[in-house]
């Protein structure tokens, strides 16, 4: 079925009024009575249903991964240990980075939220392409089952972890349907998320409600704009590389061989031209979510809104330049320039940090979970991103390099990440569902999470500079290193805790619901201004739009630029919950 | 307008195209050298046509006004299709033919089915407007 879609015309809601944050208009004007049950997650094209339906789906990954990791972790408790052998080892470091950067990160960043997130922010009534979006979905979910597939084939999934660097991919050294399931995943996500990048840039150039320019739209659009563009810089090269790995593989081509002329070299050259701007893919959406989160729980407007714009596109054309500075130690790149790219790329992400902390400082902060959880993104992505400097330098890297000093540094960052999301799932979850997450639990998750990251990240540096290298199975003739490895699966087995009070928390939610309201934050962004969940096609009015604030500006007329820790904002839902 | 859209896309372009031809000069090595240059054109190639479109669409969208009220942009959006299963049997017929590429290649007969029959499906319900 189509609908013919025209925009709302009103600026009124039906029910309530400027004066009250939670303005309540609860209409079924835009209801849709579609089919229900497993024939509407079959066939709906609701940026709002694929939305949710990335959510979950990416965070059973996240689930999947983290018991891998849980794994690898019971493994190195001891130097000697004996829980699984040393080729089920490779398979599980590989499914574990493979599960969470393809399967969990990515798609909960720039297909999870973002998909719900986007049309709502820029007042549109679905993504531009909707049919494009189911389809993006279901490709990732296929993706997903080919790449669990390979741990029910003969011979076992992927096992040259999760980066496939040729020549260990090649059908001599990695026979089997396992790497050829971890290929053809790749290749199934990777089209997904090519044709996410599509959507996402395509609704924010041609759907915008009037009034919302360019620059007006919220940090979390822009991020997602940009996202989208890295998106089809980057995935394409990572798609003909695998098409080429195949044809090595399979049709008899020598393209990462030396037999017959081919170079390794030109593997890692292209899967690190998609794999560094990738983590920037990761990276740029969580930290549109704590952009957009900080400020509502400082009560200020962002600092530095258009310093943020500017440093995110900043971000975006270096990080096309800085893409071999995973290969120094091959002895074979241009040390300098990628030395250079890679340190100046540091000044963007830490006008970010300025900006962030720019918010908070002198504001009213109200320390819920997701403020906590934004909080502990910057804390430690803090830490992910100064060692990351170390490693641009080439002398330090050539230390380090494949060692847990680098393992810890990038798990310093994305389990900052890991914490951007649960900010944006404890943010947004009221908006989605029209239920409050209980905070109780929501901060017990926190400070497990928080605590257990450190944990297991702060000793990994450690034993990485006395030089543990990655991907081993067993130390006997280092015992030395085995209590700062006991260390660390302490804080593995903290943060598997915290996810397991998330999962308490979803169910207590619904079992004893607090209802949340239209805008239980009283925050800014235009998806705040619609009922909790919205209707069908998302608006039936909207306020109009004067700034980067519109629903501020609409619930406190008398106070549109205030809010710097001046201004009493009436009792929210999210006050209401503690109380 | 559609201006500042075009601009956003071309700095990225041409930083791009600085980048490769430093890298290009300075490190004597093609592969990153021709997936810059690439990068390079995806940045141009919708930048140029945005810009064109701004040039001579004359650029007063509502959306790129800043005194535009919401009355502005009455009217029809589009036409959004609100449910459709020919995503998920294009979805299917991916799936099958990336399996083929594993299991064997009898597999890409039905994925090839799939495939075909969601094109149709999906081209003539855009044509009918309506569910098929």
């Amino acid at each position: 079925m189509t609908d013919l879609i025209e925009r709302p015309t009103t600026s009124t809601p039906d029910e309530g009024g400027p004066s009250s944050v939670d303005h309540g208009h609860h209409d079924d004007h835009g209801e849709h009575h579609g089919p229900s049950g497993i024939l509407k997650w079959l066939t709906s094209t609701d940026h709002k249903v694929i939305g949710i339906n990335y959510t979950v789906t990416s965070i059973v990954m996240m689930v999947i991964g983290g018991a891998f990791a849980e794994v690898i972790r019971a493994q190195l408790v001891s130097p000697t240990s004996t829980l699984v052998t040393l080729q089920q080892y490779n398979q599980l470091f590989t499914m574990h980075g493979s599960v969470m950067i393809y399967l969990f990160v990515g798609p909960f960043a720039f297909a999870g939220l973002a998909n719900y997130l986007v049309p709502l922010q820029v007042g549109a009534p679905d993504m531009a392409f909707p049919r494009l979006n189911a389809l993006s979905y279901w490709l990732y979910l296929t993706g997903s089952l080919t790449m669990i597939l390979g741990f029910f084939v003969s011979g076992g999934p992927a096992a040259f972890g999760w980066v496939g660097y040729a020549p260990l991919t090649s059908a001599i050294n990695a026979p089997g349907a396992g790497a050829d399931l971890w290929i053809g995943a790749l290749m199934l996500t990777g089209f997904s998320a090519i044709f996410s990048g599509v959507n996402l840039i395509a609704t924010i150039f041609y759907l915008r409600a009037p009034g919302m320019t360019l620059f007006r739209m919220p940090i979390f659009t822009w991020n997602m704009l940009v996202t989208g563009i890295l998106i089809l810089l980057a995935f394409p090269v990572l798609t003909a590389g695998l098409i080429m790995l195949y044809c090595d593989r399979h049709f008899g081509t020598h393209i990462f061989e030396v037999q017959g002329g081919g170079v390794p070299l030109l593997w890692q050259h292209i899967f690190w031209f998609w794999g560094h701007p990738e983590v920037y893919i990761l990276a740029l959406p969580f930290f549109g979510m704590v952009t957009e989160i900080i400020p509502v729980f400082s009560k200020k407007p962002l600092f530095g809104y258009k310093g943020m714009v500017f440093a995110t596109l900043t971000i975006a054309a270096l990080s096309l330049g800085v893409w071999a500075h995973h290969m120094f130690t091959t002895g074979a790149v241009l040390l300098p320039f990628f030395s250079i790219m890679s340190l100046l790329i540091a000044v963007p992400t830490g006008i970010k940090i300025f900006n962030w902390i720019g918010t908070m400082w002198g504001g009213k902060l109200h320390f819920s979970t997701a403020m906590l959880m934004a909080i502990g993104f910057v804390a430690t992505f803090l830490i992910g991103g100064i060692t990351g400097i170390y490693l641009a330098s080439p002398p330090l890297d050539f230390f380090t390099h494949d060692t847990y000093f680098v393992i810890a540094h990038f798990h310093s960052v994305v389990m900052a990440l890991t914490m951007g999301a649960f900010a944006g799932i404890y943010f947004w979850f009221p908006k989605i569902t029209g239920k409050m997450l209980h905070e109780g639990w929501g901060k017990w998750q926190f400070w497990t999470l928080f605590i257990g990251t450190q944990v297991f990240t702060l000793p990994g540096y450690l034993v990485g500079l006395h030089g543990m290298p990655r991907r081993m199975a067993v130390y006997p003739n280092n015992p030395s290193w085995q209590t700062l490895n006991q260390w660390e699966s302490v804080g593995a087995l903290l943060i598997g805790i915290s996810t397991l009070l998330f999962v308490v928390n979803v169910v207590a939610s619904y079992r004893k619901p607090i209802v949340a309201g239209d805008n239980p934050w009283d925050a800014s962004a235009l998806e705040w201004f619609t009922s909790s969940p919205p209707p069908h096609h998302n608006f039936t009015s909207l306020p109009p739009i004067r700034s980067e604030r519109p629903v501020w500006d609409y619930n406190h007329p008398d106070a549109p630029a205030l809010g710097h820790g001046h201004h009493e904002p009436a009792a929210t839902a999210a006050e209401k919950v503690e109380a | 307008m559609m201006k500042q859209e075009s601009v956003i896309l071309l700095f990225l372009g041409i930083f791009f195209g600085l980048m490769a031809g430093v890298y290009w000069f300075w490190g004597h090595e093609d592969g990153g050298g021709v997936m810059l240059v690439g990068a390079l054109f995806l940045g141009l190639l919708p930048g140029l046509y945005y810009f064109w479109w701004y040039r001579r669409s004359g650029g007063n969208r509502p959306e790129d006004r800043d005194d535009a009220t919401i009355a502005d942009g009455a009217g029809v959006v589009d036409s959004f299709p609100s449910t459709s299963i020919w995503p998920f049997v294009l979805g299917m017929g991916c799936f099958t033919m990336v399996l083929a590429l594993v299991f064997g290649t009898w597999l890409a007969v039905p994925g090839v089915a799939l495939i075909l029959s969601a094109l149709i499906g999906a081209t003539a319900e855009s044509r009918r407007g309506g569910t098929v």
